[in-house]
């Protein structure tokens, strides 16, 4: 009989199941990164001009950027000299339904157990399938354009819809925020683009799937959300990525912008391939996201679910510009093996009367390292602002370790901050108790989990929340999900 | 159903257990009783398997099947189940969440299909009225911020909702007021059945009033001194245990 620290042990150390590739031949854009690649992605993308001068923008303030050093892990060499920054699926033709999407891609959705046929059927989800960095499926498109909302792929928006772009592109998240950033602003592949009118609420959850699927290729997505006044608008981006031995780099950047009273919920499902036990191979999940509630009264709330990538490096934030502004960020970061999470938030409080919530669950199993890192800026003029954090850690074995690291800078004296912290083990008592009730070792672990992270998974809209519950369970199936 | 042979047992390097035999058939009601430290609880840790014991002389016999070969979540499966008498929180689970994987585990074990939600929900409240459990705590998280009694309660439940074949209750009776006792002894008397059987833990021949057993066995020391029917119950409570402890001390010297 085994003892359950070997159980956890073996589960901790499980292999990755959604590993496998998809054949689909690629267009590739020659390998390393100089101004001719930039001048070729721009050119394959069939961009205009001021396109083009923005990607170059990026590159030139790339080219002065160095990697920070704050970080809670080792940096891993990257030489972005031997990427390549250009990927497309070969077929381009449009597609008018489902039907003529590649077979092969649809079997591939359907091994992750995205049945997207049904997911036509079911309440209402328009997919914009990204798949490597051409759009090849978007669905529901009709139904949005009669509400005179836009959910196109970013590529598609920078030809229909330029002034949109021009006027919203990096206003959040500037070409030099930062060198990852700026990376994406010289590369980016492609993305999403969504734009709610005024008084619009979206009848329906946007979702989009990423999938990198080329080897040594950097990904690079795009999305910018605009809710314009007294609008709502529920995204959901989920990904899960086929197994490969090199790194891979993925840069994203997401930019969101709420107007008054307007609403944007953001919510994330992240299964990048997470490496080997060993920790070789991978996903580099650097990304930056960041929203502005610049309306009164408008509200944006992150919500994500982080089971993937060697390393998920990221710290979705929200800009509380407006008065009465309320931002959210719940977040379920999950570590195995050998994987590394150094994640959290940052809420600048610059508007009167201005809330947020911060509520983490870290899980850490096996050699892994969990970090938070949350920052609660209050400005000068946010009178009574106020926050909440709650951040919280669940250790399975005793070879993981949990970081916090909670920054709080005040400059009203009107405002609350309240942080509060735990650190936990899976009791020995709560698995003996669930076998003695006919439930092995690692369905309870994957019970005790989903349990802890309840007040998250509650966040996901309905049917992904059912999704990365699953999720969870698979993972911990591996390390207590 | 269930025979256990000279077992003996140690945790953390300690000899707690030192040679106990019992044997228990389909339909009887054993109580066991026995001052604190003597080994109850230890003696239900290792027969559902509790890992940190481990046993180191003995067999243990539950239907035909080598009870000490099974992985705890196996012993569930095949029909034993153990109210504990420190039942645990596990937030953020809902209890019926946690009944129906654990039903559904046990109906595949046996190469049945899950059970349907309907079917599901309707033997809850059959149950739930059975035992005269709240109704309201069956959606709360599993046991979390539930009071001593309710918890205790909940194993009761628990035990009716799985019906297994041998259910060892561990002091249930247990910080219970004397209208929560007679609930929860009326629970287990509807469950008793000609097929069923059941070893009480307890410390309070007030609990026997209720659920009258057909042997009442003592354990002292690790090992069972004393063998008798009810009125054995009624003696302890009596006397106490200090003649039995006294008895027990004079054979050895002997
Ligand atoms: N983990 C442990 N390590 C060492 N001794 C233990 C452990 N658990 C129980 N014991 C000891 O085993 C003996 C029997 O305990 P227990 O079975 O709980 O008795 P009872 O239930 O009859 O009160 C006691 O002396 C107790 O201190
Ligand atoms: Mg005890």
């Amino acid at each position: 009989m085994r003892n359950s620290n070997e159980i956890i042990d073996d589960i901790a150390n499980r292999e990755y199941e959604f590993g496998f590739t998809t054949d689909i031949e690629m267009e590739m854009a020659p390998v390393g990164l100089n101004e001719d690649t930039i001048r070729f992605i721009s050119a394959k993308k069939e961009e205009p001009e001021w396109m083009l001068e923005w990607r170059l923008k990026g590159y030139q303030a790339f080219k002065k950027m160095q990697f920070p050093k704050w970080q809670h892990f080792e940096m891993p060499e990257l030489d972005l000299q031997k990427l390549s920054y250009y990927a497309a699926p070969k077929k381009k033709k449009q597609l008018n339904s489902l039907d003529e999407v590649d077979p092969e891609l649809l079997a591939t959705f359907e091994k992750l157990g995205i049945p997207i046929n049904e997911q036509k059927a079911l309440a209402g989800v328009a997919v914009d399938v990204v798949f490597d960095s051409v759009s090849v499926a978007t669905t529901f498109k009709e139904k949005l354009n009669e509400l005179g909302i836009i959910f196109c792929s970013f590529g598609e928006a920078v030809r229909t819809h330029p002034d949109l772009v021009k006027k919203y592109l990096g206003t959040v998240v500037p070409h030099s925020d930062n060198i990852f950033a700026a990376l994406n602003a010289a590369v980016f592949s492609d993305g999403s683009f969504v734009y709610i009118p005024k008084g619009v609420r979206c009848p329906m959850e946007l979702s989009t799937y990423f999938r990198i699927n080329a080897e040594n290729t950097g990904q690079f997505e795009r999305t910018l959300i605009i809710a314009d006044d007294n609008s709502y608008v529920s995204y959901l981006e989920g990904c899960t990525a086929p197994k490969r031995d090199e790194n891979q780099l993925h840069a994203a950047v997401v930019e969101l912008i709420a107007m008054d009273h307007s609403e944007i919920k953001y919510s994330t499902v992240q299964n990048w391939y997470p490496g080997d036990k060993d920790g070789n191979g991978g996903i580099y999940n650097f990304v930056t996201k960041r929203g502005i509630c610049k309306g009164n009264s408008s509200k944006i709330s992150w919500t994500q679910v982080e089971t993937g990538s060697a390393i998920t490096w990221k710290y979705p934030s929200v800009i509380l510009q407006g008065d009465d502004a309320e931002g959210e960020f719940y977040s379920v970061a999950v570590t195995r093996n050998k994987q590394i999470a150094d994640t959290g938030t940052k809420i600048y409080h610059l508007g009167r009367n201005t809330r947020s919530r911060i509520i983490s669950k870290g899980i850490s199993a096996g050699h892994s390292d969990n970090t938070y890192r949350g920052l609660v800026q209050v400005g000068p003029r946010a009178a009574n602002a106020r926050n909440f954090t709650q951040c919280d850690s669940l250790l399975i074995g005793d070879r993981c370790g949990a970081h916090t690291f909670p920054y709080i800078e005040s400059r009203n004296s009107t405002a609350t901050v309240e942080h509060e912290a735990t650190t936990s083990k899976i009791g020995e008592d709560q698995i003996f108790y669930l076998n003695q009730r006919g439930i092995d070792t690692e369905k309870a672990v994957a019970l005790i989990v989903n349990g802890y992270a309840q007040e998250v998974l509650n966040q996901l809209p309905m049917e992904f929340a059912v999704e990365a519950r699953k999720l969870l369970s698979i993972t911990l199936e591996g390390s207590v999900g | 159903m269930l025979t256990i042979k000279n077992l003996h047992a140690e945790v953390d390097g300690k000899q707690i257990l030192k040679g106990i035999n019992l044997e228990i058939r389909k339909g009887e009601m054993h109580a066991i009783m026995g001052p604190n430290g003597s080994g109850k609880s230890s003696l239900s840790s290792v027969l559902a398997g509790r890992e940190n014991y481990t046993v180191t002389q003995g067999e243990v016999i539950f239907e035909g099947k080598n009870l000490l070969d099974m992985s705890p979540e196996d012993r569930a499966r095949e029909g034993l189940f153990m109210a504990f008498q420190y039942p645990v929180e596990i937030p953020g689970v809902s209890n019926l969440h946690f009944l129906k994987t654990a039903l559904n585990e046990i109906r595949t074990y046996h190469g049945l299909p899950a059970m349907e939600s309907k079917e599901f929900l309707k033997l809850t409240k059959e149950k739930q009225q059975l035992v005269d459990f709240n109704a309201n705590l069956m959606n709360r998280s599993l046991n979390e911020g539930f009071s001593g009694g309710e918890k205790k309660r909940n194993e009761v439940f628990q035990l009716a909702m799985l019906d297994p074949k041998l259910a060892i209750l561990d002091e249930t009776d247990s910080g219970l007021d004397i209208d929560a006792l007679r609930i929860v002894a009326a629970g287990v008397n509807k469950l008793r059945s000609a097929d069923k059987a059941f070893m009480v833990i307890t410390h309070y021949q007030r609990l026997l009033e209720y659920i009258v057993p057909d042997f009442v066995h003592v354990l002292y020391n690790g090992q069972i001194v004393k063998t008798g029917t009810k009125e054995l119950a009624l003696e302890l409570e009596e006397k106490g245990y200090d003649w039995l402890k006294e008895e027990v001390h004079q054979k050895e010297s002997v």
